[in-house]
């Protein structure tokens, strides 16, 4: 049950928890001779955290990219369940979609090196994250006139809660390029949530942080998964934070899918222990 | 209000979005009103057919910063998009009778329809690569016009009755100062509005960082076109105003020079600025008009000298770009910042 104060809630899908969000089958991506992703599947439940770890270079990053549309796979598909108020479920592919319209669905994201509007302010960039709810007609913006108007102040108040959230009161009308790596990382999960995402994909959200910082994005990103009911799928090289905070994990290595379960099955794989630490040599 | 509140601070929304929160910025609304009202009637004939071109630059010089500042596509084709504009309102007069606003107004759709379709290269290059693709729309816009006799007349000049509307004939600056000045402050206007909205910002998201902003469901296809179009009608219509004032069109007033003073234009006042764009446009308008005049003060003293001044008009020119470039790259408009943060600040420095 979610309970708190704020009015709006973040989690933009209608599956019911425990059912099926988003079914990757036989994703294949190449570049070239070098295949980046081979043949992986899994499975992502509504309502769960899920990481996706691997070595550097294991495709990871690739995956996301695939998922955001940003590549475009040879074969495979990535299938979303979405569910409209009171009526069936609907599937659409990814794989096939062109990036805004998989914004659209409620696929929301961050990336790895932050990809912020720089010369904007926190405020302006979580309001991109409205973008795909609001109503943009070119003669009403110029006129500033009624609609145009109105839905900056509607859409306001889902973004302050958001601001409220993370805790980046203080820095609203600070370009987003003048602030520390920390709070725009941040802002960065921040401008997802303001999507109300269905699915938020998260690239490394703790990369480059300390130890105090990580716990703060770890709460963060819990809060969002138990208070406002969004599921996360992860990608994180701190394996201590992967195994506190995700409810299932998908291992890759050199573009395959090496071990998909809990974190306690994952972690005594042997296929895992050696991709990440090799093997004995055997004389 | 209480009697301890200090500082700025917003009650709601609605008052946070205004333009304006302090009375000094009210008053030098007020005052810059007051101004624009008073203006014809201050300046000698000379100096308001400078300030009707001030008017004409802001008009297209806030139309080439929507494109350049706001949505980051570097454009060398102003020139060309201007003499769409003015060549379509002139036809329009001439050959099909339409009243001057209709023309004008359809010059303004003209222009961005076209504006739109030289835009199409900006889907698939950035940069650098983009710039010499708009300059190709520049130079195949001047040679169609130069080259299509059937319409253009080709190289020879359209020439343009006086303005007349409803039994009033416009004679002369003082009456297309009102006209101009009323554009000016329309483009300004709704130049602002646009950058308030979510539309103005989705612009200034494909500026910063594409990819991102296509992940947050912004077409930036759409977006792209939509830039090139909205710009190009306000240059469309700086180009319709142009023909129509000076009553003569050729295409030798829209040549690659102008592409490169409208961005001048941009660079010195700000780029990403409204308000940039207008000192730009006054600063980079007002400089060579007074070079020229101190070249025909000097005349009769030191005639060697005055018979430079078209040269000394091309190295100042230069100067001044590369000196913004090298000391203030944010123009004028951060310039006037920072004298309004001194003064606000004072006595202290920060």
């Amino acid at each position: 049950m979610i309970s708190r104060a704020y009015q709006h809630p973040l989690n933009g899908s209608r599956m019911p928890p425990g059912e099926t969000l988003l079914d990757v089958s036989g994703i294949t991506l190449r570049f070239g001779g070098i295949t980046a992703l081979d043949d992986v599947s899994f499975r992502v439940t509504q309502g769960h955290v899920h990481a996706v770890i691997g070595p550097n270079g294991a495709g990871k990053s690739s995956l996301l990219n695939c998922l955001s549309g940003l590549y475009r796979p040879q074969q495979g598909s990535a299938t979303l369940h979405t569910r409209a108020e009171g009526s069936s479920t609907t599937t659409s592919d990814l794989v096939r979609m062109k990036p805004h319209r998989i914004a659209a669905l409620g696929v929301a994201r961050s990336f790895q090196n932050i990809e912020l509007f720089r010369h904007l302010t926190v405020l302006d960039n979580l309001m991109l994250g409205r973008h795909v709810h609001m109503r943009h007609r070119l003669l009403a913006s110029l006129a500033w006139y009624g609609p145009a108007r109105r839905q900056e102040i509607e859409h306001r108040e889902l973004v302050e809660e958001v601001i409220d959230l993370l805790q980046i009161q203080a820095v609203r009308h600070t370009p987003v390029g003048a602030l520390a790596y920390g709070f725009q990382k941040r802002v960065e999960l921040g401008r997802a949530l303001c999507l109300q995402p269905a699915l938020l994909l998260l690239d490394e959200p703790m990369a480059g942080m300390n130890a105090e910082e990580k716990e703060d994005m770890a709460r963060y990103i819990l809060d969002v998964h138990e208070l406002a009911g969004v599921t996360v799928m992860l990608i994180e090289h701190d394996m201590n934070v992967v195994m506190d905070i995700s409810n299932r994990v998908s291992v890759l290595d050199f573009g395959a899918l090496i071990a998909d379960g809990s974190p306690a099955e994952v972690s005594s794989d042997p296929e895992v222990v050696k991709a990440y630490l090799g093997e004995e040599l055997s004389e | 209000m209480p009697a301890t509140a200090t500082g700025v601070f917003h009650r709601s929304y609605t008052s946070e979005l205004r333009l304006r929160h302090t009375r000094a910025e009210k008053t030098r609304l007020v005052l810059v009103a007051l101004l624009v009202l008073a203006m014809p009637f201050l300046v000698s004939p000379y100096w308001l057919t400078i300030v009707n071109q001030i008017g004409i630059a802001i008009v297209g010089a806030i139309g080439l910063n929507i494109l350049v500042g706001y949505t980051g596509q570097i454009s060398l084709g102003q020139g060309g998009f201007l003499a769409v504009g003015a060549y379509t309102s002139a036809i329009l007069h001439m050959r099909a009778d339409l009243p001057v606003p209709v023309s004008i107004a359809l010059a303004v759709l003209t222009t961005a329809v076209i504006g739109a379709f030289f835009g199409i290269p900006a889907l698939r290059l950035k940069g650098l690569y983009l710039a010499i693709a708009t300059l190709a729309s520049q130079e195949i816009i001047l040679f169609t016009v130069r080259t299509w006799d059937a319409v253009t007349g080709g190289t020879d000049a359209i020439s343009l009755p006086r303005l007349e509307m409803a039994g009033f004939v416009f004679t002369d600056d003082f009456h297309w100062y009102w006209i101009i000045a009323g554009f000016a402050v329309l483009a300004v206007i709704t130049g602002r509005n646009l950058f308030r909205t979510g539309l103005g910002r989705s612009f200034m998201a494909v500026r910063d960082q594409d990819i991102a902003a296509s992940a947050m469901g912004i077409d930036v296809t759409k977006t792209k076109v939509l830039a090139f179009a909205i710009s190009s009608a306000y240059a469309g219509l700086a180009g319709a105003l142009t023909a129509h004032y000076t009553g003569i069109v050729t295409w030798e007033r829209f040549t690659l020079d102008v592409s490169v003073l409208y961005l001048a234009i941009i660079i010195v006042g700000g780029l990403g600025s409204i308000a940039g764009s207008v000192y730009g446009a006054i600063f980079m308008i007002t400089l060579p008009a007074l070079i020229t005049r101190f070249g025909q003060d000097i005349q009769s003293a030191w005639s060697e000298a005055a018979a430079k001044v078209p040269a000394v008009q091309v190295i100042v020119f230069g100067l001044v770009i590369v000196l913004f470039l090298i000391f203030e790259p944010r123009g004028l408009n951060r310039i006037w910042q920072r004298m309004k943060d001194y003064i606000r600040f004072s006595p202290f420095r920060y």
